[in-house]
């Protein structure tokens, strides 16, 4: 079942240039923002890259709750099997 | 003639016709052919009531038909073929029966023109679903389809509930917007948000769904939240709480999905989140928020069930149903993982795909009404969304470490379903026109404004730059969340066994008296009855006589006397 793992996909190289390539059309998102402005609802929503730090921390924040959570909630897998 | 017959029948037919036919072949006809002609009798209903019975006195509705009615029960039918075109070759016979049933069901609720026939295709529906879920064939289906059965009978039996009363104080039992403002309408709303997994019952369904069958939770994914919708469409549009109880299983649905390891309860918790979406969208109540909903169950149903096959072959493939055990299998199952990325963005509403142009409805009918931090709740959501589903189910299944599994890739019937969906996420999300004509209300909405693509593409974007900065918090463990499941899961017996401890010495007591008391009554009979006691004993015959005259002469004197 087991195969060598060489997939083009798996190597340092490929995986490095999938970060730059991640990180410029991050960059390229919130550039755009100067050529086409956000016509936000509220205001604030149409700040330069309001969407961006939204996005962000909004995830940060969530994964940061679910954390917390995790620490009152989780049990092991076999919790309701004995 | 079509007109004058419930679509439901045809899948009826269907359920009864594959009990029958013990050919593999002839039954993917009927699984796969039943729900077409259904989807053709559909699309024959007229507007307004066709077909009416009487029952019991009560004149049922079986059949009305409206727009909104048309469209889930088309996206109903439309998920019985597909999913008999994904589960014919693999499925066991009663699940490909139930699962019929189970869509019949679905397909009835949609067009009840009266609350009675609503709850009998409401009722039958959570029966089937639970043979469903027992298809699963292990020990944990068979247990969590019992919970799963006590939950909908429980949601049922509080339905019925309310709909008595609605018969008794209003004397009709028209299915009629109606608003919770007394016993009675309150039991029909919490009857129905029981089937939508509303909290804070909402573990059934992550509790059940997983379970069953690698097919079976595809056919699951789809039937019972959506009627549950097109009920709250139907009876409760623009009933306010119904905004934070959706705004509430968005981020119940989100957390928890964050926490899980098994690939397909993840996916479970993510329905509950996106069917927030869509309670939160009969909240808000307006046309532009109750198209939001339609749609979004629409195209919901479609890329959850893509999401539910994509898994489905996986867990058959490998065995494994963890994110912690697979990983990597993007080298030997390609079109499970496009397919699976495809409902995932479709999910995570990303440009391009059905998810964006529907779920920025329900944000638009958000601003619409100037519902300020329902806006930015539902924006972040659709980051927490892909998060969640979007990048996480991808990852820790087709990517992440490499497992060492070499599975094969999906079976010809299970690779057209996939492609299937995968290209209706597509078309509806470049040709979102094609909906519209669907859908309740006029439609005038453009979802493809350059400003709002760049606004929701650096909003998803960085969400994913979110998911990769915080990869190692994200690792899973061989745990579970506890939910409010854990109260009769275990609370219930840790409370009986608690009583047990402390009632035994009270018990042992009240028992040892009434041993007592038994006791001396046994006692005092045999001393009394017995071959040595005044009753008991042989008396001489002159003894005997004095007793026969002295006791007739009371009798006479007696009679005498009265």
């Amino acid at each position: 079942m087991n195969a060598p793992d060489n997939h083009w996909l798996t190597r340092p190289g490929t995986i490095r240039w999938l970060w730059i390539i991640g990180y410029s059309t991050l960059a390229i998102t919130v550039g755009l923002q100067w050529l086409i402005p956000i016509k936000g609802y509220f205001g604030v929503d149409s700040w330069l890259g309001f969407g961006a730090l939204f996005g962000f921390f909004s995830c940060v924040l969530m994964v940061f709750g679910a954390r917390l959570l995790g620490v009152l909630l989780k049990r092991p897998d076999t919790y309701y099997d004995v | 003639m079509f007109e004058s017959l419930p679509p439901a029948l045809a899948l009826i037919g269907g359920a009864l016709l594959t009990a029958a036919i013990s050919s593999r072949q002839i039954r993917a006809f009927v699984v796969i052919g039943a729900p077409l002609v259904c989807l053709y009798g559909i699309w024959q209903v007229p507007d307004g009531v066709s077909l009416e019975a009487s029952f019991l006195g009560y004149t049922l509705e079986l059949v009305e038909g409206s727009p909104v009615r048309r469209l889930f029960a088309t996206i109903f039918a439309l998920m019985a073929a597909t999913g008999g075109l994904f589960a014919f070759n693999h499925a066991r016979r009663t699940e490909l029966v139930a699962a019929q049933f189970y869509a019949a069901g679905a397909v009835g609720v949609c067009f009840a023109g009266d609350l009675l026939t609503l709850f009998l295709f409401w009722e039958l529906m959570a029966l089937f679903s639970t043979v469903v879920v027992w298809c699963g064939g292990t020990e944990k289906a068979r247990a969590a389809g019992v919970r799963y059965a006590i939950m909908h009978l429980l949601g049922g039996v509080i339905l019925k509930v309310g709909i008595e009363g609605v018969l008794i104080s209003t004397g009709s039992l028209d299915v009629r917007p109606l608003q919770a403002t007394d016993f009675n309408t309150w039991m029909i709303l919490i009857g129905i948000l029981i089937n939508a997994a509303a909290p804070p019952l909402s573990a059934w369904l992550s509790d059940a769904y997983p379970n069953a069958s690698p097919t079976g939770s595809v056919y699951l994914s789809a039937f019972t939240t959506k009627t549950a919708i097109l009920a709250l469409i139907l009876l409760f549009p623009g009933e306010s709480i119904l905004i934070w109880v959706g705004v509430f299983m968005i981020f119940y649905g989100i957390i928890y999905a964050l926490l899980e390891n098994d690939i397909r309860r993840i996916l479970a918790f993510s329905i509950v989140n996106q069917v927030g979406f869509m309670v939160c969208a009969v909240g808000i109540g307006t046309e532009m928020a109750i198209n939001g909903a339609a749609a979004h169950a629409f195209a919901h149903i479609i890329y959850k069930a893509l999401l539910f096959m994509s898994a489905g072959v996986v867990v058959m493939r490998t065995g494994m149903h963890l994110c912690t055990d697979v990983g990597g299998l993007f080298r030997t199952m390609p079109i499970t993982m496009w397919c699976g990325i495809i409902g995932a963005l479709a999910i995570s509403s990303f440009p391009l795909t059905s998810g964006f142009t529907t779920k920025s409805m329900i944000s638009q009918a958000s601003v619409d009404e100037g519902l300020m931090l329902v806006y930015f709740l539902l924006a972040a959501a659709s980051a927490g969304v892909f998060l969640h589903a979007g990048i996480k189910f991808p990852w820790f299944v087709f990517f992440q470490k490499d497992s060492g599994l070499r599975p094969k890739d999906a079976p010809w019937n299970m690779t057209l379903a996939m492609l299937f969906f995968a290209g209706m996420c597509i078309l509806l999300g470049v040709f979102p026109q094609l909906l519209y004509p669907l859908l309740p209300y006029a439609v005038e909405y453009e979802p493809y404004k350059a400003s709002k693509v760049l606004f929701y593409l650096q909003l998803l974007l960085f969400s994913g730059l979110a998911f990769f900065l915080l990869l190692p918090w994200m690792q899973r463990t061989l745990t579970i969340s506890l939910d409010v499941d854990w109260l009769w899961r275990k609370g219930l017996p840790l409370l009986a066994r608690f009583g047990a401890r402390v009632g035994s010495p009270l018990v042992n007591a009240a028992q040892s008296r009434l041993d007592d008391a038994f006791n001396a009554v046994t006692t005092s009979a045999r001393n009394t009855m017995g071959h040595a006691g005044p009753l008991g004993r042989s008396w001489e015959i002159g003894t005997t006589a004095l007793w026969i005259v002295l006791l007739l002469m009371v009798y006479v004197f007696a009679y005498y006397l009265f």
